[in-house]
């Protein structure tokens, strides 16, 4: 009786929950900045047209991202944080990383400028003029790509952030768009891709502050979840994404996405 | 300010507008709610019924543990659900991480506690007020719990709209185990938080304005509903 019950329980949450959409499906982990920049929505209905393989995206800190692709939870890895990459491949997670594309960082500010550092070209000379001059600056301290990029910018420039937090260092511990709204409403400094800034509709009084540092290059790596250590990643399916987003027809997409009149990413698979 | 507002007034037109996605979307979080409440209530109801009956050792520990569970935060249920849906979990295998089914199972724990607190104080001042009466018809005290559950069921209908309304508001559990996929698992609470991470703040509150609608619509049908059934038993008793 009770086995009864919790077949049928079973049987009606499966029901309730059925989804609708195709069988073929994979799973891609990704980073807030490919979705909220409108990149994905831009670039993916066509290939799904073609391959008739539905593209499901989950748009999480590039941390969270690998976390969740470590456990299995996904077939494809875009991310954009190199060295944590290639650790997740040598560590036998992912079969092999390729580059797709690149953009740059660019170190955002209130107009006012209280570090003085407007128009700048080096970022660590920048920051190093934000902490000395204990101006507010917003941190996404969430273990994302973007904020293992700024703490490389901080030791490069000999500061220890972790003294300063809650202070004029203030981690938000969320994505790029909230770390954004967050420093609007603060006029603090953010470090933020450029594709996610250019996008963002409330910037409210921040300007660009520092770009074209060559330290500020932002590349994009794509990854397939290794299928021997999860075997139900759906190899075949994933590899097929990523060979189109490494080959002409997924470059050119890249490429031909824009927003304002600016080109956001720049496609550099080989 | 003012352009803040002139700003809502277009996101609001445009949502009113009757855009197909967005009504995907609306369907999506009130199945999903929907469905999870029907589950918690199924759970919780004959729990809370015989937590108020019943008399067993422990059963004061279990009331205080149930009304604390109440404020279970959901993004721990989020992560507790997605450790055991995960494919490194022990319930990988299924395969249900990143669908509905794995946002109703997180609402349903989310739920089930609200359902049963409430069902147990609504049962347990019927069951004072009835016990004698029905004692002295010869029936023991569990097999009283479906009469009072049925006996209580307009006051009953309060505990499943509070449930209903934690289920269609909370974030924290859905943008996690079903991960905000477009067309599959997004519902209007991680629309609002994506709309709002993009700085799309006028569209957000739009957003919202049409979840809170949905809620009070939802809310005004049950208390009718409510309303109806206790004139047909005034009627009845007349």
């Amino acid at each position: 009786m009770f086995v009864t019950w919790i077949r049928a329980g079973a049987l009606a949450l499966a029901m309730a929950g059925a989804a609708q959409a195709a069988e073929d499906f994979i799973v891609v982990q990704s980073t807030t900045s490919t979705q909220n920049s409108g990149l994905l929505d831009h670039i993916l209905p066509a290939f799904e047209a073609e391959s008739g393989i539905e593209v499901r995206v989950v748009a999480v800190g590039t941390g969270q991202a690998i976390k969740n692709a470590t456990n299995g939870d996904g077939d494809v890895l875009l991310v954009h944080a190199k060295a944590a990459e290639e650790k997740f491949v040598a560590e036998g997670w992912g079969v092999q990383r390729f580059d797709v594309m690149y953009n740059d960082f660019v170190l955002v500010g209130p107009v006012a400028d209280p570090a003085g550092i407007k128009g700048g070209a080096d970022v660590v000379a920048a920051l190093s003029a934000i902490a000395s001059a204990q101006a507010p600056f917003a941190s996404r301290g969430d273990d994302s790509g973007t904020h293992k990029a700024e703490l490389r910018h901080w030791q490069s420039a000999g500061v220890d952030v972790a003294a300063a937090s809650g202070g004029w260092y203030r981690e938000t511990g969320s994505g790029m768009g909230a770390t954004l709204n967050l420093a609007a409403g603060m006029g603090a400094y953010a470090l933020t891709d450029r594709a996610t800034w250019i996008a963002f509709a409330n910037k409210g009084d921040l300007e660009v502050m520092v770009e074209g540092d060559d330290r500020l290059f932002n590349q994009y790596g794509v990854i397939l979840v290794n299928p021997e250590k999860h075997p139900g990643v759906k190899a075949e399916a994933g590899q097929k994404f990523i060979d189109w987003l490494i080959g002409p027809d997924g470059q050119a997409a890249i490429a031909s996405y824009t927003l304002d009149g600016q080109q956001l990413f720049f496609p550099n698979a080989r | 300010m003012q352009e803040f507002a002139q700003e809502f007034r277009d996101a609001f037109a445009l949502i009113l507008a009757g855009d197909a996605e967005l009504l995907a979307i609306v369907l999506l979080s009130l199945r999903v709610s929907l469905f999870a409440v029907f589950f918690a209530a199924v759970i919780g109801m004959p729990l809370g019924a015989a937590l108020a009956v019943g008399r067993f050792p422990g059963r004061g520990a279990l009331v205080v543990l149930v009304n604390a569970l109440m404020g279970l935060p959901p993004v721990v249920v989020g992560l507790l659900v997605y450790l055991m849906l995960s494919r490194s979990g022990p319930l990988g295998v299924l395969q249900l991480l990143y669908t509905p089914t794995a946002m109703i199972i997180a609402q349903v724990v989310l739920v089930t506690p609200i359902i049963a607190a409430l069902s147990r104080q609504v049962i347990e001042m019927l069951d004072a007020e009835y016990a004698e009466q029905m004692r002295s018809l010869g029936l023991s005290r569990f097999a009283t719990v479906p009469v009072l559950l049925w006996d209580g069921r307009i006051a009953l209908l309060t505990a499943l709209l509070a449930g209903f309304g934690r289920a269609i508001a909370e974030v924290g559990a859905v943008i996690i185990v079903g991960g905000n996929i477009n067309h599959v698992t997004r519902v209007m609470t991680t629309t609002i938080a994506l709309e709002t991470s993009k700085g799309n703040l006028a569209l957000a509150l739009a957003l919202g304005a049409v979840l809170i609608a949905i809620a009070v619509t939802v809310n005004a049908l049950v208390s009718l509903l409510g309303q109806r059934a206790e004139v047909r038993e005034a009627m009845r008793n007349a």
